[in-house]
């Protein structure tokens, strides 16, 4: 870092983010809403042909979504040397090169391997894991992101860079309930959870928190008003209280976070594109498993299961939770070996619409 | 143990991170790398090392509860960020996070990427996220005082901050007509006058919370819009799938089982393969995507295009999570921008009325229910919002209705 300098003049603000064009390489602005078809050349690798029948080349590679800029400057370089200056980045936090030249392809390729690069995530591939923050970045998190994403595609790598899955599998991880991973409609969801009610900072509470908006922010309504020492605080019913830290994010003095108690939750069978059934939520597979730096070999092992059991019971298109609607969540259960407990049966809102309502059981 | 492990790591200059180095080998990216790349010039994202080490050793975030910091004029684009262990690494001690509108599906020049790194180079720690969950390019970690430095710097060369807090945050899209056949309206630009049009409300937070939209271009919904955006726009068409018969044939020559890998996974099963050729009744076709998804090739959307409107998805904070439900089934695409921005300001006038504190605007369609917010934006109820009728008959008559009969 260089110490400030006097700010540019004139001040801009409100210019917003470059036009949805600017950045647009030649053969996309050509043939710009006049794709006609595509073609799975390789893992990782797609051709798209246009109606002007001009082909364009995809080389997707998995990125790390923790970047430095040298990094980057890197894949600048290999933009410049192989795509005519353009590159981008997908939803899923991968790197995309867009060549017009096929003979490119493989020397691209090579160069990502050296940079350690994986190429693939593309069709019935793993994707890469979209996360949070975790311990790199965030106050709230029950775990870390970065550290359990590299040890879990450490384990699924080979899935990323090949296409042997039934269907597409998309994970991903948030470190709170608070998701800003949106990890709810995934494949697999690893999600960080407390387990203990927050630990009311008395001192610190009167100084720094609005006793109302804390009050009213509690769900289910476990937080009460109190006076301790002539001080207005407040008390929490613990029972009532399901761990949701909505508290904390209003008010710094109700903090979660416990290293014994807090660990990582296993959700599967979401998804989000509307392709045969209807976007739906993970459920619960497992509830609780603990935080095991710096590799998580708990979680590792989880995640390898469900693709491993997936992978060899699903039919082709079918993704986990297709899967599951026609095996049955009993048989889920009884293939993965992951314990069915009290905890999997909803007692929140609308929780009877998960109860089995019909006398159909599978034997 | 955290205090000796911490004096341990600032002694003799060399950090010990025993732990993080784990996580340096095999097969995928290491993000420890990518932070000890900037370690090399930075004492900044050398202090994260060494306080995400601790946190490896003592399995808890050593952040604080964020504060109030920003650039001038603006409510939002900057998330506060302070070390609970300053003493200990005291080049993080503020390490504040600015958020980046990225470009329309994150396309960018070599040129535009490297004047980004010079800046942060120069202003930051040198560590991103290329990119954020919203979409946001990611700027980890630098101090108060070059936020507005490095805020002017972006501008000049035309970037701007993107959404936090209680705003619209930074709209998203998918790639859309840049790269992909599907594309039923133009993601792209949609999302880029929406971020325009918006601007006033997404730097200068007045909701009650956080407003997204996002922008699919087609029902595969590639930027997850049904689940993670207020304002879902979902590209679907109206008349009938283009078949391309002699395409449909190959297809089935190179060893497709049509019938079974097509037909049967239908969920309308209104697809029919003779052996020959394939039928599709229309009416039935739910526009899911799949058997486009599985012959590219041989079968496109339908020439009307538009997109189904959604409104409501959210994560489980706080009343549980949500998916996007259907307000309005077809806006063809030439008509979604004026569509929307009506829409969306009868919506928000709504919402600033009655949504309380930290509530979705899916929140309170669930607190007064669907029909009281169609009666507020004055849309008429259509049989495509419900996945059923009601089943119980506990009904709210209206006594002007009754009147009137």
């Amino acid at each position: 870092m260089t110490t400030t300098a006097a700010p540019l003049q004139p001040r801009l603000t409100d210019v917003g983010p470059p036009k949805y064009d600017k950045y647009l390489p030649p053969m996309v602005r050509k043939n710009y809403g006049h794709w006609k078809y595509h073609e799975n050349l390789a893992p990782g690798v797609l051709c798209h042909v246009a109606e002007s029948g001009d082909r364009l080349y995809t080389v997707r590679g998995g990125a790390p979504r923790l970047l430095s800029i040298e990094t980057i400057r890197k894949f600048a370089d290999l933009a410049d040397k192989y795509c005519g200056g353009y590159l981008r980045f997908t939803s899923r936090n991968n790197i995309e090169f867009l060549l017009t030249d096929k003979a490119n392809i493989e020397p691209l390729k090579r160069d990502l391997a050296a940079m350690g690069i994986p190429v693939g995530g593309t069709n019935n591939a793993i994707s890469n894991i979209v996360h949070t923050q975790g311990w790199v970045h965030c106050h709230s998190s029950a775990t870390d992101a970065s550290g359990i994403v590299k040890s879990v595609m450490d384990a699924l790598c080979e899935h990323f860079t090949h296409e042997d899955l039934p269907a597409k599998l998309r994970i991903a991880l948030a470190c709170c309930l608070n998701m800003c991973g949106a990890v709810h409609c995934s494949d697999i969801a690893i999600l960080g959870v407390h387990q203990r009610p927050p630990k009311v900072q008395k001192d610190l509470l009167p100084k720094v928190c609005e006793i109302p908006t804390l009050i009213s922010s509690c769900p289910t309504g476990a937080i009460r008003p109190a006076t301790y020492d002539g001080k207005p605080s407040v008390d929490v019913i613990e029972e009532q209280c399901m761990y949701c830290a909505n508290c904390y994010t209003v008010c710094p003095a109700m903090p979660l976070n416990d290293p014994n108690t807090d660990g990582i939750s296993i959700w599967v069978g979401g998804k989000v594109s509307n392709a045969r059934s209807e976007p739906r939520f993970s459920k619960l597979a497992i509830p609780f498993l603990p935080n095991n730096p710096p590799r998580w070999p708990e979680v590792v092992e989880a995640v390898v299961k469900i693709v491993d059991v997936y992978r060899k019971n699903a039919r082709k298109y079918e993704r986990v939770g297709e899967w599951i609607d026609r095996v049955g969540w009993p048989r889920f259960f009884a293939l993965t070996g992951f314990e069915f407990t009290r905890y999997h049966i909803d007692d929140f809102k609308h929780a009877g619409l998960t109860y089995a309502r019909s006398a159909h059981v599978r034997y | 143990m955290a205090d000796a492990a911490g004096d341990e790591k600032q002694s003799n200059g060399k950090l010990n991170t025993k732990l993080l180095d784990e996580l340096e080998s095999g097969p995928w990216p290491s993000f420890v790398k990518e932070i000890k790349a900037a370690a090399k010039n930075n004492d900044s994202a050398r202090d994260l090392l060494g306080q995400l080490e601790l946190s490896y050793e003592d399995r808890i975030s050593h952040w604080k509860h964020g504060g109030l910091v920003g650039v001038l004029g603006y409510g939002g684009g900057v998330i506060g960020r302070y070390s609970d262990v300053p003493e200990k690494f005291p080049n993080v001690a503020h390490f504040h996070t600015m958020r980046i509108n990225h470009p329309a599906a994150w396309f960018y020049s070599s040129e535009a990427l490297r004047t980004i790194c010079d800046i942060w180079e120069r202003h930051g720690s040198g560590l991103t996220n290329m990119h954020g969950s919203t979409g946001d390019i990611i700027l980890l970690g630098t101090t108060t005082d070059h936020l507005e430095p490095t805020f002017q710097e972006l501008t000049h060369e035309g970037f701007d901050l993107g959404g936090s807090g209680s705003a619209v945050r930074t709209p998203s899209s998918c790639v859309g007509m840049a790269r992909c056949e599907w594309a039923c309206y133009d993601s792209m630009k949609l999302c880029y006058d929406l971020t325009m049009h918006y601007q006033d409300e997404l730097h200068r937070p007045a909701f009650p919370y956080k407003f997204k939209f996002k922008c699919s271009a087609c029902p595969n919904d590639c930027v997850a819009s049904i689940a993670r955006a207020d304002m879902s726009i979902i590209g679907t068409w109206k008349d009938e799938i283009q078949i391309d018969d002699a395409e449909v044939a190959n297809y089935a020559a190179t060893g497709l089982d049509i019938q079974k890998d097509v037909c049967s996974h239908c969920p309308g099963k209104c697809m029919d393969w003779d052996g020959k050729k394939l039928s599709i009744d229309n009416h039935d076709c739910v526009r899911c995507m799949h058997c486009m998804n599985v012959m590219p090739k041989a079968l496109r959307p339908g020439k009307e295009r538009g997109a189904v409107i959604l409104l409501g998805a959210k994560a489980p904070i706080l009343q549980g999570a949500l998916l996007s439900s259907v307000l309005v089934p077809f806006v063809p695409a030439d008509e979604l921008f004026e569509t929307i921005k009506e829409l969306v300001s009868r919506i928000w006038d709504f919402w600033d009325e009655y949504g309380t504190n930290r509530e979705r605007i899916g929140e309170l369609i669930q607190r007064v229910g669907m029909p009281t917010f169609l009666d507020a934006i004055g849309l008429d109820p259509a049989p495509e919002m419900v996945s059923a009728p009601r089943d119980n008959p506990y009904i709210y008559f209206q006594a002007e209705k009754e009147s009137e009969q």
